[in-house]
């Protein structure tokens, strides 16, 4: 896949770390304000799509990132599900996606138990997935081109 | 706020005619886009951002990938001639809508007024949300104790990204050969 012109690559190269940070932030303070592991994870996820389109890359190295985007997303939504599993074990009262640890005080960023963990885990799977179709249709389209 | 409401509305609703009957694909999907846009706005004044965030970077993502995906198509839409029996069609139509708007009338008619009181269950979810010792209530909600519902969404993600996969490899091989 061919890349932009110069002038959008340089401002796509200084824009496109913002946004991930962005995405990260909303899904770390998913707990506290408006958002979480779903919208955080669909802004980082742009942040990819925006450098991939803008600059361009070559096919074998985007197969490599597929490979790693899927692995990601895979281990992400089997993480969730260990979550589950663990609050059944260690909660006090058998419930799957009991919350099993210490929840702390209102407002504070390490709070809420395991809700920012599980939010973390969510935003991964997200990203990994909206990334993984991008990247698949684009292999697609040089594949059939070439 | 009910009258600002309610002109986004209809404004959506004139877009997705507008994009049924336009000849032009690309100004088709771009009409479209008013629907998913004005629902940012809706959720906006209904005061619910965390769904107003996900939606437009979604609208965002939709909307460059179907003019992508058009930009590699024919961009008319072939005519498609209407059968002389329009008339017929019409009055069908018509019967058809007004059995919906009497039905809908019927069932909306027993609900209390729209936004005007908190119902029982709103009252136990902001009990329950303030247990979980979480800031915000609606992540307190969705990730504690209706986590089902997140590991539901999740799973639709993951199923949706294993059907694009299995599709593209196999149109992909059957190209190589």
């Amino acid at each position: 896949m061919k890349g932009m012109t110069v002038i959008v690559k340089k401002i796509t190269q200084i824009m496109a770390p913002v946004i991930f940070l962005f995405g990260f932030y909303i899904i770390i303070h998913g707990h506290l304000t408006p958002g979480g592991g779903f919208a955080g994870g669909v802004v980082m996820a742009g942040s990819f799509i925006l450098l991939i389109l803008a600059n361009g890359t070559i096919l074998p190295k985007l197969r490599r990132e597929e490979e790693g985007m899927e692995l990601l997303e895979s281990a992400a939504i089997f993480g969730f599900l260990v979550l589950a599993g663990l609050g059944l074990l260690f909660s006090g009262t058998v419930v799957f996606f009991g919350n099993f640890i210490e929840k702390g005080v209102v407002g504070k960023l390490l709070s809420a138990g395991f809700i920012p963990i599980e939010n973390l885990v969510v935003g991964a799977e997200v990203c990994a997935a909206i990334s993984t179709i991008f990247i698949a249709l684009v292999v697609f389209k040089d594949e059939v081109e070439k | 706020m009910e009258l600002f409401l309610m002109i986004i509305l209809v404004l959506m609703i004139l877009g997705s005619l507008y994009s049924l009957n336009a000849t032009d694909l690309l100004s088709a999907v771009i009409s479209y886009g008013i629907v998913g846009f004005g629902l940012v706005i809706a959720f906006l004044l209904l005061q619910a951002p965390d769904l107003a965030i996900v939606q437009v970077v979604v609208e965002v993502a939709t909307l460059i990938i179907m003019i992508a995906t058009i930009k590699n198509t024919q961009n008319k839409i072939p005519k498609v001639e209407l059968k002389p029996k329009i008339a017929v069609y019409y009055a069908l139509t018509l019967i058809a809508a007004l059995i919906f708007v009497i039905i809908f009338d019927k069932a909306t008619g027993c609900l209390s007024q729209f936004g005007a009181d908190t119902t029982r269950m709103a009252q136990a979810y902001i009990e329950g949300a303030s247990h979980t010792k979480s800031a915000n209530l609606v992540t307190g909600v969705v990730f504690d104790f209706r986590a089902y519902d997140t590991l539901g969404e999740a799973t639709v993600l993951f199923t949706a990204v294993i059907g694009v996969l299995t599709i593209l490899r196999i149109k992909g091989k059957k190209e190589e050969k």
